[in-house]
């Protein structure tokens, strides 16, 4: 079906494309911007006035929860949200039920995403043999049933020979192997930033160097293996340096944060709050505003949402016994507008924060709107304003901690492979 | 920006005391409120007939996830000298094995025409979570969360303290131990610097405090002479003894040797110092016995205002309802 976008902002943080225009799709892909092929005829005409027209967003961690966890959530409620939320590209953790760690989970997992609509989903495997940390994966048949990278996702990985030798394998199938820096040992049992709110609560704490010591180690192994590395999840101001000294001093590193931390700190859980339990924890607002600072400098490359649905049973619990994460994927668009309009950032320079980047990172053809390139696009109002709740959200997972609020910025349309997948009603 | 803030738990529209969960935040006038109330009690126990009226046909739950003797005891009693209707529920031995959740066993026992419950559990902020969910008839004291709070404990201690110092305005106070996992130590901070003691200190090694524990307005003393040198009153916190040994200290005879309060420690503070101890004690570990049958220690003291502070709170915030 031939489509035509008339009249939109068409904004390509990768071409630095940023102007009123059309844009014209069919097969799949972009065959115009301003100007209709020869013998173009719409067959969906969609009124993008007052609307922006932006490269579907890209995706570095959504949980669909399958296989296995299928009462919490599902591939058909999670890409659902996923598309009203403007995402066209996800990867998937491998932390489900079993992991994903063998290549029949793999191609069922792609095969049931194909069968529906919805983005296009890239698996990420397990790094090791049931994210145990003892063994590794078979990480070139994965690689060939359509894993793009390699993760411990949550899971620890206690052995540091393991990693050495996860990182070397991964390297000599110039795989890449994506980390979020935690040492179990000085993370264990805690729940909460090891700051002021932790002390007047007494929730258990994970100390900041948990983060740098393991983000040391990977950094030191990274060097040495040669592996392509992609640090995920930071949290502290004090890994944020690190990474920058890295990227200065030449090394070839990447790495995101989630969307939750740009904007929330421990403060938010001063009153118990379950839904702003998260890994890694939400940290002092001097953590939070240099993950801004960095994000808008391009030290962090990428926001991703980390949407993680969680069953209400297990989630209004006290603080340390709830299950943690928050949902996100509808969410991802509007917090990272926020982020972007509080950081006097223009759309193109916020928007590459999920798009292009991540896309890059994940080495996927997406995240651009160029003639030629795939038809994977988002249509937003930058000024609709609407309300987080239950009833709003798609996901099957109603943990947010902005339940209640209002959020700019709607997703009015999302096309991926040329189809309209989703429609704001 | 920060999510929704949540009106203030504990209080009513109007600002009285509706659940009691926490010293950190209940403003002043509600703690000389409680100890107020709980002085009108003491004279109750030295009577004949223990018993006032104020909770007939109240039915109280005592909840207690986690075990206790001492503080259920004096909540008990507390709730019968009111003449509420006492139900004890040692709850860690039976529902939650068999999976049920927080929330459903708090329904259950709504739906037994609770009126107040008083919680302990294990967990930080679980009497926090029951009080967001009870219907609004329903009352919640913490009888300890974790290593957050345990608010009578506290309160209790401050009623001690005022006993026998007068007020706060002049006073140097120091707490001596695992400050790191006590809820107790949380609770007489935050009550000690809302009643506008001075001088609150904090004295232990540093692996038993929490890193930004100076933030809540104390100071942090590692050696007890130091600490301990002209204060008013010493609070002992009990050292958990799986905490004797391990990561954050070497042996109990070691942390007796460095942390023990002995009367030549006891000799720094103040010759009119009172000590206090929440119970129950580690004699030879946290303290000598000396020092915990000596002519300074209140401790004996503090159980028996435990009844009187107890009585205080339940019938404030069952006065609430009206």
């Amino acid at each position: 079906m031939k489509m035509a976008i008339r009249k939109g902002r068409v904004i390509d943080p990768a071409s630095g494309l940023d102007q009123v225009q059309d844009v014209f799709v069919a097969a799949g892909r972009v065959v115009g911007l301003g100007t209709a092929p020869a013998d173009f005829h719409a067959g969906i005409e969609i009124d993008a006035s007052g609307l922006v027209v932006c490269p579907g967003l890209v995706d570095m961690s959504l949980r669909l929860r399958e296989p296995g966890l299928e009462y919490v959530a599902g591939l058909e409620s999670e890409m659902q949200a996923a598309s009203a939320g403007g995402i066209t590209s996800l990867a998937c953790p491998p932390d489900t039920d079993p992991p994903l760690d063998e290549p029949g989970l793999i191609e069922m997992l792609k095969f049931r995403a194909r069968s529906m609509p919805g983005p296009r989903v890239y698996p990420v495997g397990a790094l090791t043999h049931q994210l145990k940390g003892e063994r590794l994966t078979e990480m070139g048949e994965l690689h060939e049933a359509g894993c793009i990278a390699f993760s411990q996702a949550d899971a620890p990985l206690i052995d540091t020979a393991v990693l050495f030798h996860a990182m070397e394998y991964a390297a000599s199938f110039a795989l890449p192997v994506w980390l979020r820096p935690e040492d179990s040992f000085l993370a264990r049992g805690g729940v909460a930033h090891d700051g002021l709110v932790a002390a007047r609560l007494g929730l258990p704490a994970i100390p900041v160097p948990a983060e740098t010591v393991a983000l040391q180690t990977i950094l030191l192994l990274m060097r040495q293996t040669g592996a392509r590395v992609h640090i995920a999840r930071l949290s502290s101001r004090a890994a944020v340096d690190m990474v920058r000294q890295a990227k200065a001093a030449g090394l070839p590193v990447t790495c995101d944060v989630a969307i939750h931390h740009v904007h929330l700190s421990e403060m938010d859980t001063a009153d118990f709050n379950p839904h702003c339990h998260l890994v890694p924890p939400l940290r002092s607002l001097r953590d939070r505003d240099a993950i801004r600072q960095a994000l808008a400098d391009g030290v962090i490359d990428a926001i991703c949402s980390d949407h993680a649905p969680v069953d209400e049973d297990v989630k209004e619990r006290p603080f340390q016994e709830a299950e943690p994460g928050a949902t996100g994927a509808e969410l991802l668009l509007p917090l990272t507008l926020r982020w972007g309009r509080e950081a006097g950032l223009s759309l193109l320079q916020t928007l590459d924060k999920v798009t292009h980047r991540p896309a890059r990172i994940m080495g996927i053809g997406a995240g651009y709107l160029q003639v030629g390139g795939p038809a994977d696009l988002c249509v937003f109002d930058p000024e609709g304003i609407w309300q987080v709740s239950a009833e709003s959200l798609l996901s099957l997972g109603k943990n947010s901690p902005y339940l209640g609020h209002e959020m700019l910025g709607r997703v009015h349309y999302t096309v991926i492979d040329g189809h309209l997948d989703y429609r704001r009603p | 920006m920060t999510p929704k803030m949540t009106p203030n738990l504990q209080l009513t529209p109007d600002g009285r005391l509706r659940h009691l969960l926490t010293l950190d935040g209940l403003p002043k006038r509600i703690l000389t409120e409680i100890l107020d109330t709980a002085q009108s009690f003491v004279s109750v126990g030295e009577r004949d007939v223990k018993k006032v009226p104020l909770l007939r046909g109240k039915a109280v739950f005592n909840v207690f996830f986690e075990n206790s003797t001492r503080t259920r005891t004096t909540f008990e009693i507390a709730a019968k000298r009111l003449s509420a209707d006492v139900v004890n529920l040692n709850v860690s031995a039976s529902s939650q094995s068999k999976g049920e959740t927080l929330l459903d066993t708090v329904s259950n026992l709504s739906a037994m025409l609770a009126d107040m419950f008083v919680v302990r559990h294990s967990a930080a902020g679980a009497a926090h979570l029951i009080a967001r969910h009870v219907a609004p008839h329903i009352h919640v004291i913490n009888a300890g969360d974790g290593r957050s709070a345990h608010p009578t404990q506290g309160l209790l201690d401050m009623f001690t303290i005022r006993h026998y110092k007068g007020d706060f305005h002049n006073l140097r106070v120091a707490i001596v131990g695992d400050i790191l996992h006590s809820r107790v130590a949380r609770s007489q901070i935050h009550a000690l610097t809302t009643l506008g003691c001075p001088e609150v200190r904090v004295i232990a090694p540093r692996t038993l405090l929490p890193r930004d524990v100076s933030g809540m307005g104390v100071h942090v003393f590692h050696r007890l002479e130091e600490g301990l040198k002209d204060v008013d009153v010493v609070m002992m916190l009990r050292l958990q003894n799986e905490r004797m040994q391990g990561a954050r200290l070497p042996s109990a005879g070691e942390y007796y040797k460095h942390w023990g309060l002995t009367p030549a420690s006891l000799k720094h503070a103040r010759p009119d110092a009172i000590v206090m101890h929440p119970g129950p004690m580690n004699r030879g570990v946290e303290i000598d016995s000396a020092v915990a049958d000596g002519g300074q220690s209140v401790i004996l003291p503090q159980v028996t205002y435990g009844i009187a502070v107890r009585m205080a709170v339940m019938s404030l915030v069952a006065g609430a309802n009206s």
